[in-house]
């Protein structure tokens, strides 16, 4: 198995660190990854994604122009990746402030409202993990426990008491994730 | 099996550094490499093993710092990107006049001067072929993995040492940015200074005893005569360290028609390129050089014996072809493919290329 997947939005939606939590899931079921992020003037606000490969093989490439999903959270990013997705993969997006939404045939496209959810679930920082959730419902790569094993490292013991909330924003993405195409 | 962490190239050489037993780090911030002192800053290490980390003010006034504390026999390092690195050119140069073992990190981004701080292979020239003034050479270790940032610190401090020779790590900001799994090393406890009297009391500035000669760290020898046999002296060390320390890695070149030559970022770009030609149908290895000197020109060679061809893929405008096609000396083509300014290119762009310049012939 290997999954290789683009997460693309703005500065501060959390793109990184979902990124980081998948790759952590992964190590904790013994695959190979990379995370390799854009790096340089990006900030909150400014564009920001991260590729994620996950494989049960050694990695070749960190650096991919062709991915099986992408994960998607601003027009920018939509614009731009859209076409990198490889022909029968996946597209999740989050519609909120998506004018132009994607318009390709031969992918499965898939969408949750992942910044509205945030908000009713009265904190927006839950937003990249309800959408890791949704990505997570598309293709259940991990376990629940390896998920939580994936959080445990990735974030700071002092930040520990926040796994419970993190948890319950994965189970509402899950749950509120939408097909809109498949091939 | 040692520890498992999910990290950044950067971080790694910091966390391998103060696991091999490293006495100092001198070092200035330049993006794409500061999570080098960054991750040391937050370490702590001076609490933990009494490593010295140190912000100096400039990477001039940083690599003389190394200058000084290798001089004492410590096991010190610097690091730094491009355009600082160029600054450090004549410290390196004087390390290397005075025979001195230390480590210096190359998280390279695109140049010439300011340029990008985007990933770049552009210093190959400069770390194998001088930077600095005279006849010297650095050992140039070139690693593809975040796995082998932490591996290649530990083995550069023993090159170093057995040697008396810097040496440098040539990454680039894609290995030092990104995140791999890795394991890391045991601790081995810093040298005590017995240790350090021990390995290198015949030549380091560690107190003079009353049985020997002072030992002297310099570079300058106004004699010529005298210099002569110290640049002899040198090239001496520089062949034996050709004869026995060329590392490389082979990737399915055993049936191979053409061969792809690549090292760092390239090398992992190149290898997915291998698999999309061979499920094409074409036999396609890669010789991934680990040591960039000294180079593996005795492989090469081997290999130009057999194979229809070379492609050297590189993030520059085409620097280590020159030194495969010294290898190949004219027996099959040798073709260079790359991207610059911070670009990476693609496995698929690397595979038309090589259809286009070689297989298409």
């Amino acid at each position: 198995m290997t999954e290789e997947i683009i997460i693309a939005g703005f500065g501060g939606q959390g793109v990184l660190s979902m990124g980081k939590i998948l790759a952590y899931s992964g190590v904790m079921q013994d695959q190979e990854v990379t995370w390799f992020p854009s790096y340089g003037p990006e900030m909150r606000g400014g564009t920001a994604n991260v590729s994620v490969i996950i494989s049960d093989e050694r990695i070749s490439s960190p650096i991919l122009h062709e991915f099986d999903t992408a994960i998607i959270l601003n027009q920018q990013s939509l614009d731009k990746f859209e076409e990198q997705v490889k022909p029968g993969g996946v597209l999740l997006y989050d519609p909120n402030g998506i004018v132009h939404p994607p318009t390709r045939k031969d992918i499965n496209i898939y969408k949750v409202e992942g910044a509205r959810l945030a908000a009713e679930m009265g904190n927006p920082k839950t937003f990249n993990m309800i959408v890791m959730g949704a990505y997570l419902k598309v293709k259940p790569i991990f376990g629940m426990e390896k998920v939580k094993k994936g959080l445990e490292k990735s974030l700071p013991e002092r930040h520990h008491k926040l796994i419970p909330l993190n948890l319950e924003a994965i189970e509402v993405g899950q749950k509120n994730m939408e097909t809109v195409h498949t091939v | 099996m040692g520890e498992l962490r999910l990290m950044k190239g950067n971080e790694v050489i910091a966390e391998a550094a103060i696991r091999c037993g490293c006495d100092g780090y001198f070092g200035y911030p330049i993006t794409p490499q500061s999570e080098v002192m960054e991750t040391l800053m937050n370490r702590r290490p001076w609490d933990e093993t009494g490593m010295v980390v140190l912000q100096a003010e400039s990477e001039v006034a940083s690599i003389n710092m190394v200058y000084g504390a290798a001089g004492a026999g410590k096991k010190v390092m610097t690091s730094s990107s491009s355009p600082g690195i160029s600054l450090m050119a004549e410290g390196i140069s004087y390390l290397a006049g005075a025979e001195l073992p230390c480590l210096i990190v190359n998280v390279q981004r695109g140049g010439p001067g300011l340029g990008t701080i985007q990933p770049s292979q552009a210093d190959y020239f400069q770390a194998t072929k001088g930077g600095g003034h005279g006849d010297y050479r650095l050992i140039v270790l070139a690693p593809a993995s975040v796995q082998e940032m932490n591996d290649f610190v530990d083995l550069s401090f023993e090159l170093a040492f057995k040697y008396r020779n810097p040496v440098m790590i040539l990454s680039d900001g894609a290995i030092g940015q990104m995140m791999e799994k890795v394991e890391l090393a045991d601790y081995k406890p810093r040298w005590t200074d017995e240790e350090v009297k021990e390995v290198s009391g015949s030549w380091a500035a560690i107190g003079k005893s009353p049985d020997r000669e002072q030992n002297i760290i310099t570079s300058l020898e106004l004699a010529s005569d005298k210099m002569e046999q110290n640049n002899i002296r040198f090239q001496a060390k520089y062949q034996k360290i050709q004869e026995n320390e060329v590392r490389f890695e082979a990737i399915d070149c055993d049936d191979a028609d053409y061969i792809l030559v690549a090292f760092g970022s390239s090398a992992r770009v190149c290898q997915k390129t291998i698999q999309l030609a061979r499920a094409k149908g074409h036999k396609v290895g890669l010789l991934r050089p680990i040591t960039l000197f000294p180079f593996p020109t005795e492989e090469i060679k081997r290999l130009a014996g057999r194979v229809k061809g070379f492609l050297s893929v590189e993030m520059n405008a085409g620097q280590m072809v020159e030194d495969v096609r010294l290898a190949v000396n004219g027996k099959v083509p040798v073709e260079y493919y790359g991207r610059m300014g911070g670009i990476i290119p693609s496995p698929d762009e690397v595979e038309k290329a090589l259809e286009q310049k070689l297989i298409g012939e």
